[in-house]
């Protein structure tokens, strides 16, 4: 794992300066701590900074091939390297190091662009053709590992972190209106897009191919869920099918405790992280440490399930307590690391967590997100589902009632009266058709926020409601043509991989608050043969009635204790609004600030008088509703990320030569 | 004071945060229009019953009595009477 840099002239014919690699690497050092390097001619140059997991003597980076006219900087790991190197050293190639990095290279060589389908990992990587004048820019299949880059004065600048292509003295950072309405509606910015003009992503399962000037984007991969695979499976016995999934999330598995550094598990005390702990154990020689979160309140709080996992397991178990005022406080450090508003606090206890797997020295975790998305493990496809049912018979109150029994807090905690309920949830009920069916209500919901923004902020995107509203309208993502055709359930996963998975869960949830503290996260559930396996399931192996994740309650019941298979899944949260306005404490200075009109008006982005009602409800004790506490996270973060990366953003000194670094230009060779 | 202006300053107080270019008719659906969402309606019941004194029984809080400007003041107006 590691953050990687670089400079390409597109066009531009002047020299380029490698202390602005070095300015850039240096402001993300967090990500790879260990080593850096650099490569650099006239027309490129590629750097990186490493956080050295594999071949931990040898594998400093930048790597070439044998004769050095293909160099790579990668982030991330290729997990299969051991049977790609196999393969290549018999077709000739010779290795200098034991890294997984270097397989890239002779890969390149041996394959061309089209490699990068045999790859099975998390990475993003540059790799540089000196001859072929040549800049191969790749990110995985679901985008684990960020990549982004920018187009300045006739140069293509490229870094795992926005901080590092601000760290470039041309970049000029303005927030981009269109990225702001996305993220206050869908909760993450669609497709390339970054909450920075004129700054983009390198999507998922995507690769630029940069020469003659020309930058071209194609995809190499795409989410699919062929209903004609699915059709397939359902002919076959269940058993049968179980044990083939069964042998893959082994594989999975084993396949990422590949490392010359000790592997820990993060542990919710859910059905995913228990499975993953508990085949770990069972698979692997690994003495298993593991890791996990509680919370003061028990609306939020897993520690017993936690601890008794860790006690069936016979894990070495570390725990952090985290409390609203430690969320409070470290939330602006949070968002210096998400680089983008957020509508939940949920990635700061990530932070912490990630922090106390640093202090024991581990550098790898196992973590289990994808199986939420992959086997339907969220509320929200019971919804769409029962929703779908009601759609039926629309004037059943049985069937309307349904609803409630998948919502019972809120009933419980008298939110709200049955009939507001059901007359909320009858919203569009008829317009199954729509292809955002399953999500409309909660992108309907989130857009309330939007009130909060400044006239011209909403005026930069003139008709964004009354477009997303249009009967039929496509909320701006690429749908495949057969899209129509899939199974109800299989469109609602795709909008929530397609958008939240990649655009919130791996980023602000994952990469960005692991890599803070130069902590490596590894999915088992996202290797791809997994995700294929699962995209071509039949819909009731994932969601049967309303019991979720099917076919992995099965299969854990081989591993884990029955009390945490029939625990009915529980959403990762965190706190709110008493993280920032606590009851019996001060709001912590940063938030009064943030909050207030001065800043509100520098930054331009949300309405002053709208944001002081909202502060003034909470501090009259009012207690806000979920939409209400998503706009307060929203507003918050957005004038932290305009405080810190466009008002007051300050380029880092360069790596120095304290820095173990190494320089490698052409010019040497 | 105007029974309907009172509902309408309270919700762009409270509910919509400012009524700065955001309107709505006094006939529009309070959730179509995403002014509450479904829990916002109990804030709407703690704000009569304690501005109008009036006590509001779990069957009442129905869309016919609460879900628009003019529903909630007819509402409000039958139980002062």
């Amino acid at each position: 794992m590691c953050g990687i840099a670089g400079i390409f002239n597109l066009t531009s014919q002047e020299p380029i300066c490698v202390d602005h690699v070095r300015q850039m690497l240096a402001s993300i050092r967090h990500r790879g701590p260990d080593q850096y390097g650099i490569y650099y001619d006239e027309k490129a140059a590629v750097g990186n900074a490493r956080l050295s997991i594999l071949d931990l003597y040898n594998g400093q980076q930048p790597i070439s091939n044998e004769d050095d006219t293909v160099w790579v900087v990668s982030n991330g790991e290729i997990f299969n390297y051991v049977e790609l190197r196999e393969d290549l050293i018999n077709r000739g190639h010779s290795f200098r190091t034991q890294s997984d990095t270097e397989v890239l290279v002779h890969l390149f060589e041996e394959y061309g662009t089209g490699f990068i389908e045999q790859l099975n990992g998390q990475f993003s990587f540059a790799i540089w053709d000196v001859e072929r004048q040549l800049l191969f820019l790749a990110r995985d299949r679901l985008g684990v590992r960020p990549l982004f880059y920018a187009l300045i004065s006739g140069r293509l600048v490229f870094a795992s972190e926005i901080k590092a292509l601000l760290s470039y003295p041309y970049a000029r950072a303005a927030l981009d209106p269109l990225a702001l309405h996305e993220i206050f509606t869908f909760w993450a910015p669609l497709n390339a897009h970054t909450v920075f003009q004129n700054m983009n992503q390198v999507e998922p399962g995507h690769f630029l191919l940069c020469r003659n000037g020309q930058i071209t984007d194609r995809p190499y991969w795409q989410l699919r869920f062929p209903a004609e695979a699915a059709q397939a499976q359902s002919t076959r016995p269940f058993l049968e099918v179980l044990e083939q999934f069964h042998d893959l999330l082994i594989d999975a598995t084993r396949l990422r405790l590949r490392a010359d550094v000790p592997v820990g598990a993060y542990l919710s005390g859910g059905l995913d992280s228990s499975t993953l702990s508990a085949i770990v154990k069972n698979h692997t020689s690994n003495h298993l440490n593991t890791f996990s979160i509680s919370f003061n309140d028990p609306a939020f709080d897993e520690s017993c399930y936690q601890q008794r996992m860790a006690d069936f397991l016979g894990t070495e178990h570390h725990n952090i307590h985290v409390s609203n005022e430690i969320i409070g406080q470290i939330f602006p450090q949070v968002i210096w690391h998400t680089e983008i508003p957020i509508l939940r606090t949920a990635p700061a206890p990530m932070f912490l967590l990630a922090q106390l797997v640093h202090q024991h020295q581990f550098k790898v975790v196992m973590t289990g997100e994808g199986a939420d998305e992959f086997l339907a493990g969220y509320d929200i496809f019971k919804e769409d589902h029962l929703r779908r049912f009601w759609a039926e018979a629309p004037d059943s109150t049985k069937r309307s009632r349904l609803l409630e029994k998948l919502y019972p807090d809120i009933q419980a905690s008298n939110q709200t009266s049955q009939a507001f309920f059901t007359a909320f949830f009858r919203r569009g009920l008829l317009e199954v058709d729509r292809p955002d069916y399953s999500h409309m209500l909660r992108w309907f919901t989130s857009r309330r926020s939007l009130r909060f923004f400044s006239k011209d902020l909403r005026q930069a995107v003139p008709d964004w409601e009354e477009q997303l509203e249009a009967q039929g309208e496509k909320c701006g993502i690429p749908f495949p043509a057969d899209y129509m055709g899939w199974h109800p359930l299989h469109r609602a996963q795709y909008l929530e991989i397609m958008i939240f998975l990649s655009g919130y869960l791996l980023s602000s949830q994952g990469d960005r608050v692991a890599m803070a503290h130069s902590v490596e996260g590894r999915y088992p559930f996202l290797d791809h043969r997994v995700i294929q396996f699962c995209n071509q399931l039949p819909p009731n192996y994932k969601l049967r009635g309303l019991t979720e994740k099917y076919i992995l309650r099965r299969l854990a019941s081989n591993y884990i204790p029955p009390e945490i298979i029939k625990r009915s899944k529980r959403p990762y949260r965190a706190p709110i609004q008493d993280c920032f306005f606590p009851k019996s404490s001060k709001t912590p200075d940063y938030v009064d600030d943030m909050l207030s009109p001065g800043q509100l008006k520098a930054a331009e982005l949300f309405n002053p008088i709208a944001v002081e009602h909202l502060v003034k409800k909470m501090k009259q004790g009012a207690k806000l509703s979920e939409s209400d506490n998503m706009a307060l996270v929203g507003i918050l973060s957005s004038q932290i990320v305009y405080h810190s990366f466009i008002a007051n953003f300050s380029i880092p000194q360069p790596l120095s030569e304290a820095d173990d670094l190494k320089i490698c230009s052409k010019a040497r060779i | 004071m105007d029974l309907e202006f009172t509902i309408r300053e309270y919700i762009a107080r409270n509910l919509l945060f400012s009524e700065d270019g955001y309107s709505y008719s006094d006939d529009a659906s309070l959730l179509n229009e995403g002014i509450i969402d479904s829990l916002g309606v109990m804030e709407l019941v703690a704000f009569i019953e304690l501005e109008y004194g009036i006590s509001v029984k779990d069957s009442e809080i129905t869309p016919e009595n609460f879900d628009s400007v003019n529903n909630l003041a007819n509402y409000i107006r039958g139980k002062l009477a």
